[in-house]
């Protein structure tokens, strides 16, 4: 069967990654379920129970421990995978650097939810965005098809010798995980063959040649050296994501861009948008369209690293853009991604006006009309209003005193 | 006393004028791995991850210059039980024919362990001396 014969199934976003993750067959898994993840650990272990897998999977007593034993099997020398979300990711906290700086290429699938409190669990990206200077490449996806497709080019991307960086993708909770939506599986063996065997680094269990990971940097001071690695891979990394993706498309015919812009050929004002989210978008783009609104989208597939130079040539003539973050950075001028955006722009000797927008906190429902509102904010500016400093709101109840 | 200083392998460090008998350090083979210029590495001149290429080096990093106390070893009270062996964190005692013989000046960090679990009291401590 082609690649691309196979039949298009119902599943909920949870089911494709753990279906990806079947056929990627890892050699170890240790993941602890959380809502809204449970649902992958849940089929996985199914699929181990079933045989369908050859995993050694590992049930843990926490994240903090699943993490931690990946980061062991990888350094043994295993392919290893794992899966969280929310307070389960803010558990791991210590061991997302651990795994980045040893350069163990674990692939972690993140279901996005809120982090507590008050204790919600529903999408934002407030835990993932967190993590954003752990060292680890984020993948975003947008739908059930980039959730599965994240997954399996997430084990390319983390294990190519020039990146050797783990990788964590992500897929918005409930709206995604939970809910029922269109996947097109690549033949089992397309996966097999398109990641092909693992090749480990200084494996601890080649007994031949034994190593030390995770020594001591003593008083000798080599750590700002091994940082400064960390960020060399990731420069190296955009290449390797963009190859990893224009293979995966001459398999799939499915083309994935570090962003992808939408109707933004000659747009004068645009979003920027991570995730479920970007469909919702492109409907409201289309409508202003149609109103002669020179309206575009840009969504972010890839967040660390950060695609300065494609923000800068799809942005760039833009007169305003707002930039829609689905976590807060309290304290900073706006959200992270706004905080990024508006960084990489500055440097343009003309530069759009650009505007922070927060919305959908703990799952609050985002619909047209509030991206509408957005919208609205971006025309005024277009008209040359001055634009407000502080944070535009979407959805959120107003105060009635 | 001075601090430990970064000691490249191969090179001697910390090692001090020898006070009691049986002090002494062992002979070390050659490191497969070659630090000996590390200080002037570069990023990529390091490997992946901070991984340690080679087993057992530890023993090339002398830690005998952080000691503020060192042990004497009084040889005529030692009924050889080797519990100093057994307890000693730094695998500083020297044996010898199942016999503890001394201690290894160029990694003992002076903890006094050993002299605390000696049953004959045939480990003392003393203050270190400056050199």
């Amino acid at each position: 069967m082609a690649a691309t014969d196979t039949p298009i199934l119902a599943v909920t976003g949870n089911e494709a990654v753990a279906e990806a993750m079947r056929q990627i067959d890892p050699d170890v898994v240790a993941a602890y379920p959380i809502t809204p993840q449970t649902e992958v650990v849940q089929i996985y272990a199914q699929f181990v129970a079933d045989g369908k897998v050859t995993t050694e999977f590992i049930t843990v007593e926490s994240e903090h421990s699943a993490m931690s034993a990946v980061v062991g099997s990888a350094a043994a020398g295993a392919r290893t995978m794992t899966a969280t979300s929310s307070q389960g990711f803010a558990l791991m906290w210590e061991m997302l650097y651990i795994a980045a700086s040893y350069r163990l290429p674990i692939v972690m699938t993140t279901v996005n939810r809120a982090l507590s409190g008050p204790i919600n669990i529903h999408c934002d990206h407030s835990d993932t965005m967190g993590g954003r200077d752990t060292g680890w490449i984020q993948l975003y996806g947008e739908d059930h098809q980039e959730a599965y497709d994240d997954t399996i080019m997430g084990i390319r991307i983390a294990e190519h010798l020039d990146v050797r960086t783990p990788v964590m993708s992500m897929l918005d909770g409930y709206v995604i995980s939970g809910a029922i939506g269109p996947l097109q599986m690549l033949p089992d063996e397309a996966v097999k063959e398109f990641i092909g065997p693992f090749k480990a680094i200084n494996p601890l269990l080649d007994s031949e040649h034994p190593v030390t990971v995770g020594p001591f940097d003593g008083l000798h001071g080599w750590y700002f050296e091994h940082k400064a690695t960390q960020q060399r891979a990731m420069d190296r990394s955009f290449a390797v994501i963009e190859q990893v993706s224009e293979e995966f498309a001459e398999l799939t015919g499915r083309k994935y861009e570090l962003l992808s812009p939408y109707r933004m050929d000659d747009a004068e004002m645009a979003l920027v948008v991570i995730g479920s989210t970007c469909g919702t978008t492109r409907t409201v783009v289309d409508q202003l369209r149609k109103k002669g609104v020179k309206a575009g989208m840009v969504k972010v597939h890839v967040f660390r690293p950060f695609p300065v130079q494609a923000f800068i040539d799809l942005l760039g003539s833009c007169s305003v853009v707002g930039v829609m973050d689905r976590a807060d950075s309290f304290g900073a001028q706006g959200g992270p991604l706004f905080l990024e955006v508006r960084s990489a722009l500055y440097d343009l000797p003309k530069r759009p006006q650009i505007v922070p927008i927060i919305y959908g906190l703990g799952g609050r429902d985002i619909f047209p009309d509030n991206i509408h509102e957005a919208f609205a904010v971006l025309q005024k500016a277009a008209a040359g209003e001055t634009l407000p400093v502080e944070r535009t709101y979407l959805n959120l109840r107003k105060d009635r005193v | 006393m001075t601090p430990a200083k970064k000691t490249a392998a191969g090179s001697s460090a910390a090692q001090r004028k020898s006070g009691p008998a049986k002090v002494r350090q062992p002979k070390l083979p050659k490191p497969a791995w070659d630090v000996s210029e590390v200080d002037e590495w570069g990023p990529e001149e390091h490997q992946l991850g901070a991984t340690i290429p080679e087993a057992g080096n530890s023993v090339y990093n002398e830690t005998g210059g952080w000691r503020s106390q060192r042990p004497e070893f009084h040889p005529e009270k030692c009924d050889g039980c080797m519990l100093c062996y057994f307890y000693c964190p730094d695998a500083a005692i020297i044996v010898e024919n199942d016999r503890a013989v001394g201690m290894d000046e160029a990694h003992c960090k002076g903890c006094g362990i050993c002299a605390k679990e000696c049953p004959r009291g045939a480990i003392t401590m003393k203050a270190e001396e400056k050199e």
